[in-house]
C-alpha cells in the first residue's frame, strides 16, 4: 500500500533503538540492517560482532493507526576477534552483511559474515520443556539406576518463551581478502559470497569446500586496476548473477555458460561525462552497493554521488539516475581528506519497487519515488523522535541565500551517516541506521 | 601553478593516509589502497604536466629534475608494467628515492625511467642516511589552503622536501599484499 494517486508517502517516527549516549563505542556501531522476507524480523548487525534481531509485535487491534512495534526478539555474539598468525593480521569481528534465509520451518535462519568466515545461524523459539524426569536428579546428573523402580515418561509443560541462536555452520577459509558481499539463492540451496578478488559459491549444507565463479585477480598484482564491491544473485533466475566494480560497472553473469565466470554475459557501464573529470573521479564512480528489484527486471548501484536504475536489458546507460546529494561534488577533495570520500553506502527498493532510498550525512536519507519522479530528504534525529511525529522534508541549501530551515552544505555533520538502512518487503516501514541507532519509521496510515 | 600546489597536497594526504592504513585493524585494505593508488597517479600526472608547461613556457626549473625536462607525458601517464623488483612496496618507499639517487643514476630520463625496471641486484637497497619514512619528494612546506578548507592531519616526519615525484612506483602499492 503506497501513497494514493497524488499522494505524498507521510512519515513518522515510530521507534528509536540503541544508546542515546553522545559518545559512541565503537562496538555499537551498526554495520548492516536487514529485514527478513517477511518483514516480521529485523537484524542489525555491528562493529563488535553482535548481531540483534527485533520481531514485530502482533498488531495491537486497539490502536489500528500504530502499526506493531519492533522488540528485542534474540541478541547473539555472532564473530569474535581472530589473529591470522601467517600473515600477522587482526581479522575483525565486525560484521559486514547479514542476509537471511527465506523461512521453511519454524526456525529461522540468518548467514551473518564478517571479513574472513560465514555462519549460518539457527534462531529457534523454545516455549515448553519437559519436566518430570525420574532417571535423573533436579540438577541434571543421573541417578543410581538401582534406586529407580519404574520408568515415568516426561511431560513438556510451558515456560517463558526463549529464544535460542546456534551456529549450525561454519564457512570458513575461503577469502584471502575481505568478504564484501554474501547473497542467497532463489534455489534456496546455494548463495555466494564476494571478496575484493573473488566470488565463491557455496552449498548451504556444505562447509569443508566452495566454488570459485569468479576471479579477477590478475597473474601480477602491480596490474591490478578494479576490484569487487558487491554482488547478488537474482530474485528468480537461479542461475544469474551480477557483480559491481571499483570502475563503476557492473557484470552480469550465467552460471549455466561456463564453470568460471570471468567472462559476462552483460557489462553495464555508463560512459564517463568528461566535464565533470578530476582527481577523485575514480573514487567516485566506485559502486558501493548493487540490489536487484524485487521483480528481477531492474537493478540499483549506488555510487559516492548518484543512485542508479539500470534495465537488466540495457547495458549502456542506465534509465534512471537520481542524485542524491550533488552538492558535495564541489567539495570532493575535503571530502577525501576526511575519508568521507570512502563511505560506502547502501540502498534499497520498496516492497513494489516504485521508490528507492539511500543514505547521506548530517543523519539524512533520501528517497526517490520512481513514478511520480518526486524525491525528499529525511532526517533521522533523536529531536524528531516522538511517537508517530511526521517527518519534515529537509532542505540542503547549495548556494545563495540560505532559507529558513535549509541547511547549508558547510554546516552538514559528516560524522553523522546513514550507510544501511532497509525497508519492509511489504509494507511502508523503514529501517534506517545512525552511527550507533537504529530508527524505525512508517507511513501514516490514514 | 594552483593545479601544482593541489596535486602535490593531494599526494601528501593520499601518503599519509597509505601509511595510517598499515596500522588499521584488519590489515590493509585492498580497495581502499587501489583508490588511493588512483588518486596519487592522477596527482602525480597532473604534477608533471604542469611542470612541463611549466618548463616549456620558460620557467624556471631546478636541476634535480631531470625528468621535466626530457620525458613526454605520454611516458608519464603509461599504463602499470611488470616491476621486477620483489621489494616490497613499503620498504621501497621507506629507502627515500629523493636527490641523491637521481644524481647516481644520471641526470637523463631514460636512466630515470630505467631505474623503475631495474633488477633486484642494481637497485641500491640502502637506507639513506636520514632514516626516514617518507620520500624526499613531499613538499617541506605545508600547502596553502583554500578558504574553507581545514587542514589535515599528517604525521610528524613525512612532509619533507623533495623533487622527484616519478620515483615512488604507484603500482608497487598493490603487491604488499
Amino acid at each position: 500500500k503506497i501513497a494514493g494517486p497524488g499522494g505524498d508517502m507521510q512519515w513518522c517516527f515510530s521507534q528509536v533503538k540503541g544508546a542515546i549516549d553522545d559518545d559512541v563505542a565503537e562496538a555499537d556501531i551498526i554495520s548492516t540492517v536487514e529485514f527478513n522476507h517477511t518483514g516480521e524480523l529485523l537484524a542489525t548487525g555491528d562493529k563488535g560482532g553482535r548481531v540483534v534481531i527485533f520481531q514485530q509485535e502482533i498488531e495491537n487491534k486497539n490502536q489500528p493507526q500504530f502499526r506493531s512495534e519492533y522488540n528485542v526478539y534474540s541478541t547473539f555474539q555472532s564473530h569474535e576477534p581472530e589473529f591470522d598468525y601467517l600473515k600477522s593480521l587482526e581479522i575483525e569481528e565486525k560484521i559486514n552483511k547479514i542476509r537471511w534465509l527465506p523461512q521453511k520451518n519454524a526456525a529461522q535462519f540468518l548467514l551473518s559474515t564478517n571479513d574472513k568466515t560465514i555462519k549460518l545461524w539457527k534462531i529457534s523459539e523454545r516455549d515448553k520443556r519437559p519436566e518430570g524426569y525420574n532417571l535423573k536428579e533436579e540438577d541434571g546428573r543421573y541417578k543410581d539406576p538401582n534406586t529407580i523402580t519404574s520408568l515415568r515418561v516426561p511431560v513438556l509443560k510451558p515456560m517463558d518463551l526463549m529464544v535460542e541462536a546456534s551456529p549450525r555452520r561454519v564457512f570458513a577459509n575461503a577469502h584471502t581478502y575481505h568478504i564484501n558481499s554474501v547473497s542467497v539463492n532463489s534455489d534456496n540451496e546455494t548463495y555466494l559470497s564476494a571478496d575484493d578478488l573473488r566470488i565463491n559459491l557455496w552449498h548451504l549444507e556444505i562447509t569443508d569446500r566452495s566454488f570459485n565463479i569468479v576471479d579477477i585477480k590478475p597473474a601480477n598484482m602491480e596490474e591490478l586496476t578494479e576490484v569487487i564491491t558487491a554482488a547478488e544473485f537474482h530474485p528468480h533466475q537461479c542461475n544469474t548473477f551480477v557483480y559491481s566494480s571499483s570502475k563503476g560497472t557492473i557484470r552480469l553473469c550465467d552460471m549455466r555458460v561456463s564453470a568460471l565466470c570471468d567472462k559476462h554475459s552483460k557489462l553495464f557501464e555508463e560512459p564517463e561525462d568528461p566535464s565533470n573529470r578530476s582527481f577523485f573521479s575514480e573514487i567516485i564512480s566506485s559502486i558501493s552497493d548493487v540490489k536487484f528489484s524485487h521483480n528481477g527486471r531492474y537493478m540499483m548501484t549506488r555510487d559516492y554521488l548518484s543512485v542508479k536504475i539500470w534495465d537488466l536489458n540495457m547495458e549502456t546507460r542506465p534509465v534512471e539516475t537520481y542524485q542524491v546529494h550533488e552538492y558535495l561534488r564541489s567539495k570532493l577533495c575535503s571530502l577525501y581528506e576526511n575519508d568521507c570520500i570512502f563511505d560506502k553506502f547502501e540502498c534499497c527498493w520498496n516492497g513494489n519497487d516504485s521508490v528507492v532510498m539511500t543514505g547521506s550525512y548530517n543523519n539524512f536519507f533520501r528517497m526517490f519515488d520512481r513514478g511520480h519522479r518526486r524525491d525528499v530528504t529525511l532526517e533521522a534525529s533523536r529531536e524528531n523522535s516522538k511517537p508517530m511525529q511526521v517527518l519534515k522534508p529537509r532542505k540542503v541549501c547549495t548556494g545563495g541565500k540560505r532559507k529558513k530551515d535549509e541547511i547549508s552544505v558547510d554546516s552538514l555533520d559528516f560524522n553523522k551517516k546513514i550507510l544501511h538502512t532497509a525497508w519492509h518487503p511489504q509494507d511502508n516501514i523503514i529501517a534506517v541506521a545512525t552511527t550507533n541507532n537504529l530508527y524505525i519509521f512508517q507511513d501514516k496510515v490514514n | 601553478m594552483e593545479v601544482n600546489i593541489e596535486a602535490r597536497r593531494i599526494l601528501a594526504v593520499s601518503i599519509s593516509k597509505l601509511y595510517a592504513s598499515r596500522t588499521q585493524r584488519g590489515g590493509l585494505r585492498l580497495h581502499r589502497s587501489l583508490l588511493l593508488s588512483l588518486v596519487m597517479r592522477s596527482a602525480r600526472d597532473i604534477y608533471h604536466s604542469s611542470r612541463e608547461s611549466e618548463v616549456l613556457s620558460g620557467a624556471q626549473s631546478a636541476p634535480e629534475e631531470p625528468m621535466d625536462t626530457s620525458s613526454s607525458p605520454g611516458e608519464q601517464t603509461r599504463l602499470p608494467e611488470p616491476q621486477p623488483e620483489p621489494q616490497p612496496v613499503l620498504n621501497s618507499t621507506e629507502t627515500a628515492p629523493g636527490e641523491p639517487d637521481n644524481t647516481e643514476d644520471g641526470c637523463d630520463s631514460e636512466i630515470i625511467e630505467d631505474k623503475e625496471n631495474l633488477s633486484p641486484a642494481k637497485q641500491s637497497r640502502k637506507r639513506r642516511g636520514k632514516a626516514s619514512a617518507a620520500p624526499d619528494f613531499l613538499p617541506s612546506k605545508r600547502a596553502r589552503l583554500e578558504p574553507g578548507e581545514e587542514r589535515y592531519e599528517v604525521p610528524l616526519g613525512s612532509c619533507r622536501a623533495g623533487e622527484s615525484l616519478t620515483t615512488l612506483s604507484l603500482n608497487r602499492v598493490i603487491p604488499a599484499f
